[in-house]
């Protein structure tokens, strides 16, 4: 079974509902156990990122995420939880990316929003089959640089890393959940892992 | 490279979606479910949906289309149509909506925009407005239209992003159902004073007059109905056209 992390967070729903659609039943839950136990588990996310690391605290959930040996996949500020630092909320993260997050620089236009493509810089199995010019949906103002993490790097007025890896942790930019056929085939990916 | 976005709007009442619309295939153009999934499959890049039920009672049909939208199509999609409160928000964000779209309450009611941002957060929050140019100066108009206020486009437009809109869709009234083309000059200036994105909406009429609002503004999504519901425009032709001229556009 595949665990949903539920937290203060905008768009848990449309990731449950992206994988139903895949014939996956997830199940959405905040409980330690249910979450170590799982077999995957997704951290989605809309948010703000310092109120979302207080809440993950204050439930205990950021060491228990820290500890999951299972694969797990980060999306949007998810991502950005799992880095050293944000700028938003100037905030502390999970550190599993050992990386800032910063705001894009004034004069780009933010959210970057919308579709936009990436190049991938390895044969990570989180993007097999996904090709250069394959676009997914990015809504982000803030973003982790090209680090030792980054497998899959997009451009935005500056580069910065559109997916990461460590280990078990995944993590995308973007929304695979909101990427038509191409998030729908990274998701199916994730979960073959 | 960022892509520039093709919308299709649906007009939705009690749940069914008004202004014919002439899909081929479609076992019912009144279902605005079969209708997204049909312009999903054109690869449109996002969809708004806009609610002009009027009465309280029959709004209540709006959640459950929402989550029965969500279920059904995978690449974003808006709702807006009188929302005036967190509360409003609140359903249908949970319903499955990505973003919601603000106008009159927004107007008459500045400090909503800063509430749904901090509720929300701005990537959700889109904030639509009207503008009708009268000698000479582009004022919002409220009310679907109807009502002209003293409120200038322009400022407006700033302060909806400094008070943490997300995104602005903007309406030209005077170019709306005339299918002349989009109002470059309005759409040029507001896409040059705010620092989020922009969608021009109102007077699709042709595949080049998309091609001319990207080339002429820096909006960074178009929006349209008519001419998509009726098949005169398909979004995989348009989009080839636009990539023809060298416009960045998802296919």
């Amino acid at each position: 079974m595949t665990a949903i992390l539920k937290y203060n967070s905008g768009n848990i729903m449309s990731v449950w509902v992206a994988l139903k659609r895949l014939g996956h039943e997830a199940v959405i839950s905040d409980d330690p156990e249910i979450i170590s136990g799982a077999e995957k588990v997704i951290i989605p996310g809309v948010g703000e990122a310092a109120s979302a690391m207080r809440h993950l605290r204050e439930k205990s959930l950021d060491r228990v995420i820290v500890s999951l040996r299972q694969p797990v996949l980060g999306i949007c500020l998810g991502l950005q939880l799992m880095c050293a630092s944000s700028e938003e909320g100037n905030t502390e993260g999970l550190g599993i990316f050992d990386t800032p997050v910063r705001r894009f620089p004034a004069g780009a236009r933010v959210p970057h929003m919308g579709w936009n493509d990436f190049i991938s810089l390895s044969d990570d199995p989180l993007l097999k089959g996904i090709g250069p010019g394959d676009d997914v949906y990015y809504v982000h103002s803030y973003y982790a640089g090209v680090n030792g993490y980054t497998i899959a790097v997009c451009d935005y007025g500056l580069a910065f890393s559109a997916a990461m890896r460590r280990d078990n942790f995944f993590a995308t930019q973007f929304h695979p959940e909101k990427s038509a056929e191409t998030g729908a085939r990274i998701l199916e990916n994730f979960l073959r892992l | 490279m960022l892509k520039k976005r093709i919308i299709p709007c649906l007009d939705i009442r009690d749940g069914r979606t008004v202004k014919g619309v002439s899909f081929v295939n479609l076992r019912d153009a009144g279902d605005p479910v079969e209708l997204a999934r049909a312009y999903a499959d054109q690869a449109a890049d996002e969809i708004v949906f806009l609610d002009i039920t009027a009465t309280h009672e029959k709004r209540k049909t709006l959640a459950p289309l929402v989550e029965k939208i969500a279920n059904a199509i995978n690449i974003p999609f808006t709702v807006g149509g009188g929302i005036s409160t967190r509360e409003d928000v609140s359903v249908l964000i949970s319903s499955g909506a990505d973003k919601v779209s603000v106008n009159t309450a927004a107007v008459l009611d500045p400090a909503l925009i800063t509430r749904l941002a901090d509720s929300f957060g701005s990537q959700c929050i889109v904030v639509a407005i009207d503008a009708q140019r009268i000698d000479g100066e582009w004022r919002v108009c409220i009310n679907g239209g109807r009502k002209i206020t003293e409120v200038r486009a322009l400022p407006w437009a700033e302060e909806a992003m400094l008070r943490g809109a997300g995104e602005i869709l903007l309406t030209s009234v005077n170019s709306d159902g005339t299918k002349e083309g989009f109002s470059t000059d309005i759409t040029a200036a507001v896409s040059d004073r705010v620092n989020i994105p922009v969608i021009a909406s109102g007077g699709a009429g042709t595949m080049d007059h998309f091609r001319r609002v990207f080339e002429e503004t820096s909006c960074t999504a178009a929006l349209a109905a008519s001419v998509f519901h009726f098949g005169e425009i398909l979004i995989p032709d348009l989009k080839r056209y636009l990539q023809k001229n060298n416009i960045n556009v998802r296919v």
